[in-house]
């Protein structure tokens, strides 16, 4: 078994392939943010205590803080940026929008990941059910009862068509 | 963050020969990063094990229980519809633990393991802290402690531990089974974690380079309730849980499992109130709370946290009766 303190990482991020090499210790998220430069998904806690750092890994969601770029390689990863498709926003930005489902905006990159993983968990039954399973994003502006609203909207919409 | 040399074990065999007192095991990651952010852990080389086959994953046993795999994910595991079912002591305390997005990470068998949340310990500056530094004292005995240890601390250390789901393995007589290089072994939910002791710093019975590879549960424990109690009603840790398995006939208590959360350095039996509420009507109210003080002479709360005490048993009050109803 070999042992490396600097490696070459392969991995996919949101549709397109990459080859980066990195210090051993280096975390998704700083591998997204620093050598991607895809500073969407934010550090905010860099502990797994806030989610602003949510992405996707493999089709869920995850803290990209307490990700070992390492232990990715080979993974597909999706961030805020590859959520829009041809220039359309996704339908759960859309509904953050339409329910000023924030304020500073700090978190809403990790708000947003984390209700399209929900939205396809399933999870969103009924208002306590969804803050239930939003409760991994902090907002300190706390905009919960739009971001709840925004959530439930996304879901309906979702599920009429 | 201390330098490190990153490996991915392609097979169990590999990991655990490569195991040792400075090489550290990647599973779900989720404390592992944080202790190296801290400083708790300070291994050389990091062994990848979340890649291997066959260690996710949750199949019946022979016996009517189940063995669920070291790596399966936390969400995985409260999700799965025999755990729902026959074990929803289980499933609620894993969907009470941590956030969404933290238990697509945390594995079952990494969960037990994590360390407490005592902030002394957990502190970015060093301060006095057995546990994080042997002989350097304990700031919380005198400090801050209201979160702290009612049953089982020494004058060492009054952390607890805070795994929800190790709370419930407990309650539900469930064993880890671990590899080594030298050979593995079966260890019950109960005997997994060590009180403090004049040796804080060690949390559990694993030697270096043991590795938990999967848990197994005995028959199905459903009439079994989780009560979390805890400052805001999600991702937060629980100031008290109570985990409950009962078995029924009719209304009548046969017997009775009850481990609490966060009142010691590992998951804590009521022994005394299981014996006598051996054969009591679940209704019977008053009886039920006079055999959960059975258990409670050996409490001995700190400074701030005689709270706790009588948190602790009206706990486990109300997570009898939920398990009743299940």
């Amino acid at each position: 078994m070999e042992f490396h303190s600097h490696l070459m990482v392969a991995l996919d991020v949101n549709g397109r392939r990459h080859e980066v090499s990195i210090d051993a210790r280096t975390t998704l998220l700083d591998l997204l943010r620093e050598h991607l430069e895809l500073t969407g998904a934010k550090k905010g806690c860099n502990s797994g205590e806030c989610g602003a750092c949510t992405v996707h890994l493999n089709g869920r969601r995850v803290n990209g803080c307490l990700v070992l770029a390492a232990s990715a390689a080979g993974a597909q990863v999706m961030t805020i940026e590859g959520l829009a498709e041809n220039g359309k926003l996704h339908p759960v930005q859309q509904a953050f929008i339409d329910h000023d489902a924030f304020q500073c905006g700090f978190c809403t990159p990790g708000q947003v990941m984390s209700a399209v993983a929900l939205l396809r968990e399933g999870h969103v039954t009924s208002p306590s059910e969804i803050r239930e399973w939003m409760s991994g994003n902090l907002c300190r502006c706390a905009s919960y009862p739009q971001i709840a609203a925004a959530v439930g909207a996304a879901a309906a919409l979702a599920r009429d068509s | 963050m201390q330098t490190f040399a990153y490996g991915r074990a392609a097979g169990m065999a590999e990991a655990l020969a490569e195991g040792g007192s400075d090489t550290a095991f990647l599973a779900g990651g989720t404390e592992l990063l944080n202790w190296l952010r801290l400083g708790i852990a300070r291994p050389s080389r990091i062994v990848d094990i979340a890649h291997l086959e066959g260690l996710a994953g949750i199949m019946p046993l022979p016996n009517g229980g189940l063995r669920i795999g070291a790596l399966t994910r936390l969400n995985d595991v409260a999700l799965d519809d025999k755990v729902e079912r026959g074990y929803p002591v289980l499933a609620e305390a894993i969907l009470k633990s941590a956030s969404a997005q933290l238990r697509n990470l945390a594995t079952i068998g990494g969960n037990p393991l994590q360390k407490t949340r005592c902030s002394y310990f957990r502190a970015e500056e060093p301060l006095p802290c057995n546990k994080r530094k042997p002989g350097s004292g304990c700031a919380a005995l005198n400090g801050i402690n209201d979160k702290h240890a009612i049953f089982g601390w020494s004058e060492a250390c009054v952390a607890v531990q805070p795994s929800d789901p190790a709370t419930a393995l407990a309650a539900l007589d469930a064993v880890y089974v671990t590899a080594h290089k030298d050979g593995g072994r079966r260890i019950k939910a109960e005997e997994m974690h060590l009180l403090p002791g004049e040796t804080p710093h060690i949390d559990n019975v694993l030697r270096d380079g043991e590795l938990i590879v999967g848990i197994e549960l005995a028959g199905p424990a459903p009439h079994s309730a989780y009560l979390k109690l805890r400052e805001r009603e999600s991702y937060e840790y629980a100031i008290v849980s109570a985990a409950v398995a009962l078995d029924l006939a009719g209304e009548r208590i046969v017997h009775a499992r009850i481990a609490l959360g966060s009142v010691a350095q590992k998951p804590w039996r009521l022994t005394e109130a299981e014996r006598a509420l051996e054969g009591l009507m679940v209704s019977d109210t008053a009886a039920i709370r006079e055999a959960i003080d059975a258990s409670f002479g050996a409490a001995r709360p700190l400074a701030h946290n005689a709270y706790k005490v009588r948190l602790a048993k009206n706990a486990a009050a109300r997570a009898i009766r939920r398990a009743a109803r299940t």
